[in-house]
């Protein structure tokens, strides 16, 4: 406030150094300005995250029935290749034996899979390494040295858990959030 | 500013007086790139590459305005735009192979640009802001191509698109939202080509406002030339105009040559054949490479196939390549030597030589497949790129003899000229 007091103060300080009103106003102005020009860069920021259409079709819903034991569809799921397989007992087995502790990216097939429903192996089909789509899902294609699949940019091996075993891959094929809506259906996401 | 015995602009037409003392502007470019600009006598064709630079900038910019009036940024769109371009468009075909081969040949000059830079040690003070300014130009236009190569949406765009955005990925943390921000999706889709488009028309016209920068800050103490002396007097020196626009002029009418031999001849000798395929994001092509500018870099970022400590291999490629770049934002202060020119520094010289040897082999070893031997090749080339940079130019700038100095550029020249008499 502009008492009389004060203006002497401000006075004194004037040759004296300490602070000043007119450094207090010019502070608090520009701190105002700032913070103000701060929140108005936020929503323009924010304008790059994905819009509600794309997360919308952030989620997929994926037809098990038509899938016999030893077959993989390729959907996709963010708008990224998705594999669902149904295992064979077979595949089951040989993703069991393998010694978990030696793995490249340790876990076991039933951390992959949902609980009572071992038989499906749902992950997404881009390579670890960088990105590719590994092959293996479709009919005939080439499934790898331990019968899961295979990446052909850089030779990366995956098992029938689709985790990483050979090649130059650090981790598993992702497995994402997998909820089983009827005995035949689920939804990804 | 200039030297005091600087040419000063007298307008001769009474319109330019007229505007001149409204608006300098006429001045402006007079003292910039005209007479009025002294400019030591001996610069070499190497100091053509800086004008060429501009070139490319102004071909890339009027084939792009004239491209962009004929293509939709739309996932459902673009290729097929690309192509109705390439087929319908009267004379498209011409803009973007113009435009696609222009891009190679700004790179080419722009390398050029920077390692004549690097023999004659041009970083060093006082220009050492121009160099700064230089490599922000020169990160600019690494984002401005990968983005334009994204636009056609082949499947070298997507693809490269996703590997590009996917280093943003590795780092930990905040590295996943990131992508995500960057690419408004989960994986290249419309938002992305989209923001693309619009970021790749936008930042060639901030290289042009850097641009003006970098010439600014290179006329507060002129160019430096051939010697690394500094201009001593007005014997130093020409005018700009007309004895460099000639030069320039001279070196511009071989580019073009080289441009039009490559725009007609070879149009796609540089680009990629996967990219006339459409954009897939379910078939990924077998061997995804960038395009060849980016392949030292790229060769770099695939070295690190081993985790360090707790750094996982993904991380440690991504840091060495963005350290390969920002690395030289600090060589005026790791190349301590007082001496500029590689002319005069015997050691120096022959290690220059071997970085270039080294850079070559990078870029080589990041267009192969990523496999043996090139994997190897590529983890000792990277190993020495940053020897070069911190280990072996101090310790040069610390043991090395450099040769006598010439007093004076026209001392340099006139002893030049005597023994070529003889």
């Amino acid at each position: 406030m502009a008492t009389l007091e004060n203006t002497a103060d401000q006075a004194i300080s004037a040759d004296g150094g300490g602070v000043r009103r007119r450094d207090f106003i010019n502070i608090a102005a520009v701190s105002f300005a700032g913070v103000g020009g701060v929140v108005a860069v936020l929503p323009l920021v924010n304008q790059m995250n994905p819009s509600a259409d794309v997360l919308a079709m952030a989620s997929t819903e994926v037809d098990l029935s038509g899938i016999k034991p030893g077959q993989a569809i390729k959907t996709t799921y963010r708008s990224q290749p998705l594999f669902v397989r149904h295992l064979t007992p077979e595949e089951i087995a040989k993703a069991d034996a393998a010694d978990v502790a030696s793995l490249r990216d340790p876990q076991t097939l039933d951390q992959r899979t949902i609980a009572g429903k071992k038989e499906w192996l749902v992950t997404m089909g881009v390579c670890t390494h960088l990105g590719c789509v590994p092959l293996g899902a479709g009919e005939g294609e080439n499934k790898g040295e331990f019968g899961g699949y295979f990446c052909p940019c850089h030779g990366s091996h995956y098992d029938t858990a689709g985790r990483i075993r050979k090649g130059p891959a650090p981790k598993n094929l992702e497995v994402p959030p997998v909820t089983f809506t009827s005995d035949t259906a689920i939804l990804v996401g | 500013m200039s030297f005091p015995w600087a040419n000063h602009y007298t307008p001769k037409a009474p319109l330019m007086q007229w505007i001149d003392e409204r608006l300098p502007l006429p001045r402006l470019v007079y003292n910039a790139v005209g007479a009025g600009y002294p400019v030591p006598r001996n610069l070499n064709y190497f100091w053509n590459f800086g004008v060429l630079s501009g070139l490319a900038l102004m071909i890339q910019i009027v084939t792009g305005i004239v491209m962009a009036m004929h293509y939709g940024a739309n996932e459902l769109v673009a290729f097929g735009t690309v192509e109705h371009v390439m087929r319908d468009v009267n004379g498209g075909w011409l803009m973007r192979y113009a435009h696609a081969n222009g891009a190679s040949f700004f790179f080419i000059v722009v390398y050029l640009h920077i390692f004549r830079g690097l023999y004659y040690s041009s970083y060093k003070a006082p220009r050492e802001m121009v160099w700064l300014l230089g490599l922000i130009i020169f990160l600019l236009m690494m984002a401005t191509a990968f983005m334009g190569y994204v636009l056609p949406w082949g499947q070298m765009s997507y693809w490269g698109a996703k590997v590009i955005t996917g280093l943003f990925g590795a780092i930990p943390v905040v590295g996943e939202p990131i992508q995500t921000w960057l690419l408004g999706g989960f994986a290249p889709g419309n938002a992305a080509l989209n923001r693309f488009f619009s970021l790749h028309y936008l930042l060639p016209f901030v290289i042009a406002g850097v641009i003006i920068l970098h010439i600014w800050a290179l006329h507060i103490p002129g160019s430096s030339n051939p010697t690394g002396v500094e201009v001593k007097g007005p014997q130093d020196t020409v005018p700009f105009h007309p004895y460099y626009t000639a030069k320039d002029g001279f070196g511009a009418g071989i580019f073009f040559i080289l441009f039009a031999i490559a725009v007609y001849f070879g149009p796609n000798f540089l680009g990629h054949p996967d990219n006339y395929i459409e954009a897939n994001p379910l078939s990924t092509p077998a061997h995804i490479v960038p395009e060849w500018y980016f392949w030292p870099f790229y060769a770099i970022l695939r070295a690190f196939t081993f985790d360090f400590f707790f750094i996982p291999a993904k991380l440690l490629g991504v840091l060495a390549m963005f350290a390969s770049i920002l690395l030289l934002f600090f060589l005026p202060w790791l190349d301590t030597s007082p001496v500029r020119s590689g002319n005069y520094r015997p050691l120096f010289r022959k290690f220059f030589w071997i970085l270039v040897l080294d850079v070559l082999v990078l870029g080589y070893c990041g267009g192969a497949p990523a496999e043996e031997p090139f994997v190897m090749i590529s983890q000792v080339a990277a190993a020495y790129y940053f020897a070069h940079f911190l280990i072996i130019l101090p310790l040069i700038a610390a043991f090395e003899k450099p040769l006598p100095l010439p007093g004076s550029i026209t001392e340099a020249v006139l002893a030049k000229h005597g023994e070529a008499a003889e």
